[in-house]
């Protein structure tokens, strides 16, 4: 089944996706497209974490795959991006049409799609068309780090790709600079509304394969630069890691813009899993709902928690091995956790299709 | 105690100065031993010369905030007693990658002078300065007595350097490590500490990224009793943490490692229970990777935090609201703008007593403005904290208007340092420049020491600064201004001006010279991507002899811009040591 759109934005909170890549991926990543390979665009990040953590070595399933779903002219995977904002992102743009030109909506050139994809990947962990312009080497870095992470994304997404290619030449020196930086120039974004007299924004249209990096910007000392793009890079590891005794998936919730981690060994039935779920996840939930100040341990109390997740506002479910999304609980335990590479909270509403579900209110915690 | 406490006074006057002076120097230098302020100790100097000499002789430490600024032989000449020097070295730019390597700052020099002048040195803390490890073991063979080093954003230097301290320091009462640009290559350095050594009152290492030895590590602690800060890093676990807290009750200054190990309930309990034994803990960073499941066993302790480190902790908004609910008596808190507005309208809240928030960005890279927080996010903290004094506030749209009411809502603000992380953004809901915000500021706020302006400025900016900032000492710019006005203006009007750092602004060599007069009282002006030229510089360095005028050259520009202008006063004269790329007009 395919989780609808229109969460994309929630689940992608992943900020993992950052800056710093290691110097030897990204010099991989220069060579394998030159042109292509500039910024990760937000504006494919409608990937959401989900996705994009998808993939953990190439295989070549996965780039088939991948290829396929890429060329789906709708939006199959969760993340994907609605058609609506790429309109806006043309419509935004006149002046990217060249680089759109880059990106062919058809997958013929599979090698343009795969390096597009990649230079996506990163950028899709945001979810923001707008982000668009003036991605930072950072984020090229980080997509470089992500070679290996091919998410599929409807085509039209790839055609919105401003600006950033050209920076590629520019930036490619750079890239083994320390810093990461943000491009000036780059902005149309949606949040910037304002001003075309805006200093950034008047360069940018004219030339922006000649804009110059912003070494040293936004003022962040390397050592947290590099302490929390590592943090990201964690996170962005495959999302089904089997190690000695463990097995650690990722788990995201629609809503939380950061994933957590289980190591399903450690559970032996589907109620323990659920229980811890709800612990790891009570917080954000919680938070969602404004409710603040319990004290202690309250607030992780399982009946409370259990009214929030099983309350019918959200569902778990996981993604197996073939790429399905199915309902958690449905088949035993330990043919769960063989199949099992990644686990998603979503909102009841979103889960239609699932399995018939009674949608309830979402009751208060009082 | 001076020996010849006349020696100076080969005047005539002898006399006079004897019958002004109602105090016998012994005494005088015994009150004057009692100043520790740096700057009050300068006041002191100026008085007479009686109290010059009495205060050169009583000075214990000597702080330098710009290593050029004087030579280490003045340096000795003047203080013959010093046991602790703080020395600064690069421009702060040099942070955020504008100076290239090798510019200097090395301390060796320095070091050499010392070994001679003051062999019974006890303390160095260097900010930006480069250290090799054979400065360090020099250091550790010059040095018998030293105890106290702290390294702050330095370079050069390796483990290596850091195991000589540990090896040979048999006094060492302070090693503080803290975001060098060194090579980690391994451990091994921590267990160099020998058996029997037990001094050990301060660690740090939260910065380093290899393994040390738990084993020696654990020991370490157990044997220093006097262990009250200590700091480790993140490859610490939290099963480790609880074998050191429990050792080490007496912290008042804990920075944990990785906090998001797997725990089995039992682990869990311990942990929490080391940490409520710690009764006197009041600072509190680290937490690495933390997530909601593990910060409530911090809880016992979150009654006497003052101040919580939470910069490297990806806490969403609820799980940052809970843990504050725990300290009221927060002080200072540092976060990640992954809480967003909304933990930040918990930390309103919840922080009645707060004075110091710093927010910075996990992302300052991404233009998603989605992510993050917003002037809401300020503004409901201002309204919560009015004794907010520090702020230092990562984000990507700010208003005006909000900015307005923040400095309403807390008019005692002391360092304002806002970052609108896109260059030149205006007023996201009016489109106008953002000069109303920082007239706001400058207006209200008249204790304003440090300002750090962004967001698309004009000279009206710069004139509010001028007219208004009197008791400005450090100014930070980038990316704003109209024209050389705005930098005349603040040249012109702020009269306790220090430090100025602009970068990507349209000021020139006007501007540059218009503050002829200024930068003698000033430590020092970087000037970075601007419009001044080497003529402009070049005038500057005739007219003020005792200003050192560097110029840095990037490679491929043009011969006629000044790149990067470095200004500053010194009574050293020019740098002897300056590398190829470095030009002193």
């Amino acid at each position: 089944m395919s989780p609808p759109l229109l969460d994309v934005e929630e689940e992608e909170g992943q900020s993992n996706v950052t800056l710093l890549a290691s110097s030897a991926s990204m010099e991989s990543t220069c060579q394998n497209s030159s042109a292509l390979m500039e910024r990760n665009y937000m504006g494919l990040s409608d990937c959401s974490s989900v996705d994009s953590s998808t993939l953990s070595t190439a295989s070549e399933d996965n780039n088939s795959s991948l290829n396929l779903k890429a060329t789906e002219l709708r939006l199959g995977l969760p993340g994907s991006r609605s058609p609506e904002r790429d309109s806006e992102l043309c419509l935004r743009s006149s002046e990217k049409l060249d680089e759109k030109s880059l990106f062919p909506l058809h997958p013929s050139k599979d090698n343009n799609y795969s390096s597009v994809q990649k230079t996506v990947v990163s950028g899709n962990k945001r979810g923001f068309s707008d982000a668009m312009d003036g991605f930072s080497e950072g984020n090229f870095l980080a997509n470089s780090e992500v070679n290996a992470m091919l998410s599929p994304r409807p085509s039209p997404n790839l055609g919105v790709k401003p600006g950033t290619v050209k920076d590629n030449p520019g930036t490619s020196a750079k890239m083994k600079e320390v810093v990461p930086q943000n491009e000036v120039q780059e902005r149309p974004c949606a949040a910037n509304e304002n001003s075309p007299s805006h200093i950034a924004m008047n360069n940018n249209s004219s030339a922006p394969a000649t804009k110059a990096q912003v070494v040293g910007w936004p003022p962040i000392r390397s050592f947290r630069k590099n302490t929390l793009a590592t943090t990201s890079k964690n996170n962005d590891e495959v999302d089904r890691k089997a190690g000695a005794g463990a097995l650690f998936v990722k788990v995201s919730m629609d809503g939380a813009p950061y994933l957590r981690k289980v190591d399903l060994r450690t559970y032996s039935a589907y109620q323990e899993l659920s229980s811890a779920l709800e612990k790891m996840f009570s917080c954000f939930t919680i938070g969602q709902y404004g409710s603040h100040g319990a004290p202690g341990r309250e607030m992780l109390s399982e009946s409370k928690l259990k009214d929030l997740l099983h309350g019918s506002e959200y569902v778990l479910t996981y993604e197996d091995k073939d790429g399905d999304w199915m309902l958690v609980g449905d088949v035993p335990w330990e043919m769960f956790t063989d199949t099992c590479k990644r686990l998603r909270i979503m909102k009841s509403s979103d889960a239609i299709g699932l399995a018939p579900r009674a949608v309830e209110k979402c009751r208060n915690r009082n | 105690m001076d020996p010849n406490p006349k020696r100076r006074m080969d005047s005539p006057d002898l006399s006079e100065s004897n019958r002004f002076s109602p105090f016998p120097d012994e005494v005088l230098e015994r009150v004057l031993s009692l100043v520790k302020s740096h700057k009050d100790r300068s006041s002191v100097s100026l008085v007479c010369k009686d109290w010059y000499n009495a205060e050169r002789w009583s000075r214990t430490h000597v702080f330098i905030g710009n290593c050029y600024s004087v030579s280490p032989e003045i340096v000795a000449r003047r203080f013959p007693k010093i046991r602790g020097v703080t020395l600064k070295g690069k421009p702060r730019f040099s942070d955020f990658n504008l100076v290239p390597p090798n510019w200097g700052a090395d301390i060796h020099s320095w070091l050499v002078v010392f070994a001679s002048a003051y062999p019974f040195l006890e303390e160095l803390r260097l900010k930006r300065m480069t250290v090799t490890d054979e400065s360090l073991e020099f250091l550790v063979t010059s040095f018998p007595n030293f105890k106290a080093l702290s390294l702050l954003s330095c370079d050069g230097f390796s483990t290596d350097g850091l195991a000589a301290i540990a090896t040979h320091c048999k006094n060492l009462t302070e090693l503080d490590i803290q975001e060098n640009g060194m090579d980690d290559s391994g451990g091994g350095w921590l267990s160099c500490f020998p058996e029997n050594f037990t001094s050990l009152e301060v660690l740090n290492f939260a910065s380093l990224n290899s393994d040390v030895s738990f084993d020696a590590f654990e020991r370490l602690v157990s044997r220093c009793k006097s262990l009250r800060i200590l700091k480790v890093n993140k490859n610490i676990t939290l099963e480790q943490l609880q074998r050191v807290l429990v050792r080490a009750p007496q912290l008042t200054e804990f920075g944990t490692g990785s906090f998001h190990q797997e725990l089995m309930p039992r682990q869990y309990t311990e942990l929490e229970s080391a940490f409520s034994n710690c009764k006197n803990l009041h600072i509190l960073s680290g937490l690495w990777e933390a997530t909601g499941l593990y910060l409530p066993v911090l809880y016992p302790a979150c009654d006497s935090l003052i101040f919580l480190n939470l910069s490297y902790a990806t806490l969403l908004s609820g799980e940052l609201a809970t843990l504050l609910s725990h300290c009221p008596k927060l002080r200072r808190l540092w976060v990640l703008d992954t809480v967003e507005d909304k933990g930040l309208e918990a930390v309103g809240s919840s922080c009645p007593l707060l004075e110091e928030l710093r927010v910075f960005p996990m992302d300052p890279f991404d233009q998603d403005i989605l992510r993050g927080v917003t002037e809401s996010g300020f503004v409901a903290v201002s309204y919560g904290c009015r004794r907010l004094r520090y702020v230092l506030y990562f984000c990507r749209q700010m208003t005006n208007a909000a900015v307005a009411t923040i400095v309403q809502n807390c008019p005692g603000f002391t360092h304002f340092r806002l970052c609108i992380m896109n260059p030149g953004r205006p007023d996201y809901l009016t489109n106008e420049p953002m000069d109303e915000a920082f007239g706001a500021v400058v207006k209200t706020c008249t204790k304003l020491q440090r300002l750090a302006v962004s967001g698309l400025l004009t000279d009206l900016a710069f004139e509010y600064i001028g007219n208004y900032a009197k008791n400005l000492e450090a100014l930070s710019v980038a990316f704003a201004g109209s024209s050389d006005w705005g930098m005349q203006c603040v040249l012109r009007g702020c009269p306790k001006l220090r430090k100025l750092e602009i970068r990507d602004c349209p000021f020139g060599n006007a501007a540059l010279l218009s503050g002829l007069e200024k930068y003698e009282s000033m430590r020092s002006l970087w000037m970075s991507a601007c419009n001044v030229t080497m003529n402009g510089c070049r005038l500057l360095a005739r007219q003020m002899p005792r200003l050192n005028v560097e110029v840095m050259k990037d490679g491929e520009s043009d011969d006629s811009q000044a790149d990067k202008v470095y200004v500053y006063r010194s009574v050293a004269g020019p740098r002897r040591d300056a590398p190829p790329f470095v030009l002193t007009l």
